[in-house]
């Protein structure tokens, strides 16, 4: 065995490190109705969203995969799906879904249940059953094996790329040499970076797969930017950017792609789906923060790990997001939303190996249940399913 | 990035290299030419003189590079050089190009 963390073992096999009850609605109608059960229930949280009505083709599909590998999330014991009755995506379809982990598991359509009281009231009744039992299960000592950590930057500055992505990346690698996992994403910061990727593919399929994800999407940015009517917004790379010492776009996917370390490269997953096996993914998303983050959890990270130069308070529910700043400044300014100070590197009190060992030994922390200042102040906006557009 | 120039008024001028095949280092601090930096690559330290005003976060080289020779940054190419520059000298959009995303 190497590392462990004590983490929650599922019926699925898989291993959670919150022991939640999620409420989830399968479509944005019964979303209050889900905020008013979590409200009544110590230990539950719920989900909001704005989709689910009126969907289509892909688009749909998007949405249901995701909503359903929510509830597939080992770090819920427990799932409420809420519905409304009349939508295209089912609650009852959600619950199929769901239904082979063998974690508990109740639905609740309102225009079954009679109105919005009445459904709340059965929800309320679901969840604190549910509760109650989750709350006697005990923590166990696992393998690092079992831990599954997802990446994501936002709020950068010019420390982002020079010392918190590559003090993360030493993390990942640590983590990914173990046998765990570790998910990189916002394939807009990564264009650039696709021949580097491909070639730390674990085989030629797998390099083709992340060169046809990275320029689809850099396709995707063209289409857009060739259709702007302000031309300030058509450049890949910022005026920002160049003040801040980047003086190509590949130097800035490189300061982003770091955050993966220097492992291999296992594959590349399609927004909603799971992780197949284990090692370093790559997750095809956009890089907009909650829906990078969504899709990541929805693969299966049971955290997010998250470097933030200028400094920001996002949360997911039920996964801790963990906040690393390489900037000493925004550590001391945003002291109750910053977990991690990456910045001793700037002011040389650490070197980049020092910091990714505190990364990584704090993820082992939280794993087993430490609280992370997201969790505590409850954050919990990055929940956002990607649209196709 | 007027944030980030205030952070650090100290009077080591660090330079960080992130991957040891790097042909260039990142100013942790706002340099004047002439000054003398410190090299940190993990644990070896070294020394080195400034040939420009280099501003924090911007790249200075760590050895001579010559026209269309490639910048090395994370281990990796992230341009050429338009013109040959000295170790110690400033290097950015004025003497680098990069084919990629540049319109």
């Amino acid at each position: 065995m190497g590392d462990t963390f004590m983490g929650y073992r599922r019926k699925d096999g898989s291993v959670g490190i919150r022991n939640l009850i999620a409420i989830i609605p399968s479509v944005f109608c019964s979303s209050k109705v889900v905020e008013r059960i979590a409200c009544q229930v110590p230990g539950t949280v719920y989900f909001r969203h704005p989709v689910g009505c009126s969907q289509v083709g892909e688009d749909l599909e998007i949405t249901a995969k995701t909503l359903i590998q929510i509830g597939r999330h080992p770090n819920f014991a427990g799932v409420v799906v809420v519905g409304l009755g009349c939508e295209r995506f089912s609650p009852y379809e959600l619950v199929e879904g769901i239904s082979s982990t063998g974690k508990m598991l109740q639905t609740v359509v309102i225009q079954e249940a009679g109105d919005s009281l009445k459904a709340i009231e059965e929800g309320v009744r679901y969840a604190r059953e549910m509760q109650q039992i989750a709350s006697r299960q005990q923590r166990e000592e696992v393998d690092v094996s079992e831990l599954t950590i997802a990446l994501n930057c936002g709020g950068a500055d010019a420390t982002s790329g020079m010392v918190a992505n590559p003090a993360l990346g030493i993390a990942s690698d640590k983590l990914v040499a173990q046998g765990g996992s570790s998910i990189l994403s916002e394939l807009t910061e990564l264009l650039g970076t696709e021949h580097i990727l491909a070639r730390r593919a674990v085989n030629d399929q797998v390099a083709r797969e992340i060169k046809e994800a990275i320029y689809r999407m850099e396709e995707r940015l063209k289409n857009q930017t060739a259709n702007s009517s302000n031309p300030n917004r058509k450049h890949l790379i910022s005026k920002g950017n160049y003040d801040g010492g980047l003086s190509s776009v590949v130097e800035k996917s490189l300061g982003s792609m770091k955050k993966g370390g220097n492992a291999p490269v296992s594959g590349v997953i399609r927004y909603g789906e799971p992780l197949k096996g284990k090692g370093l993914f790559l997750l095809d998303s956009p890089g907009h923060d909650g829906e990078v983050a969504t899709g990541q959890v929805a693969a299966g990270a049971q955290m997010i790990l998250f470097p933030t130069g200028r400094g920001t308070p996002t949360g997911f529910p039920g996964v801790p997001v963990v906040k690393i700043t390489g900037n000493p400044k925004t550590y001391n300014k945003m002291n109750e939303n910053i977990d991690i100070n990456a910045g001793t590197v700037i002011t040389g009190e650490k070197t980049l190996e020092e910091v990714g060992e505190e990364i990584y030994q704090e993820i082992l922390d939280v794993a087993s249940g430490k609280m992370v200042k997201s969790e505590i102040l409850g954050h919990d906006e990055l929940f956002c399913i990607t649209r196709v557009p | 990035m007027s944030q980030v120039h205030l952070i650090m008024n100290q009077k080591e001028k660090l330079i960080l290299v992130i991957d040891p095949k790097d042909n260039v280092g990142v100013a942790l601090t706002d340099i004047r030419e002439g000054d003398t930096c410190i090299i940190r690559r993990g644990d070896i330290v070294e020394q080195m003189t400034a040939l420009d005003n280099i501003p924090f976060g911007h790249k200075i080289a760590l050895t001579n590079v010559e026209k269309d020779e490639p910048v090395y940054k994370y281990g990796e190419e992230i341009g050429k050089m338009k013109e040959g520059i000295k170790r110690g000298g400033w290097i950015h959009s004025h003497n680098m190009y990069c084919e990629r995303g540049m319109g």
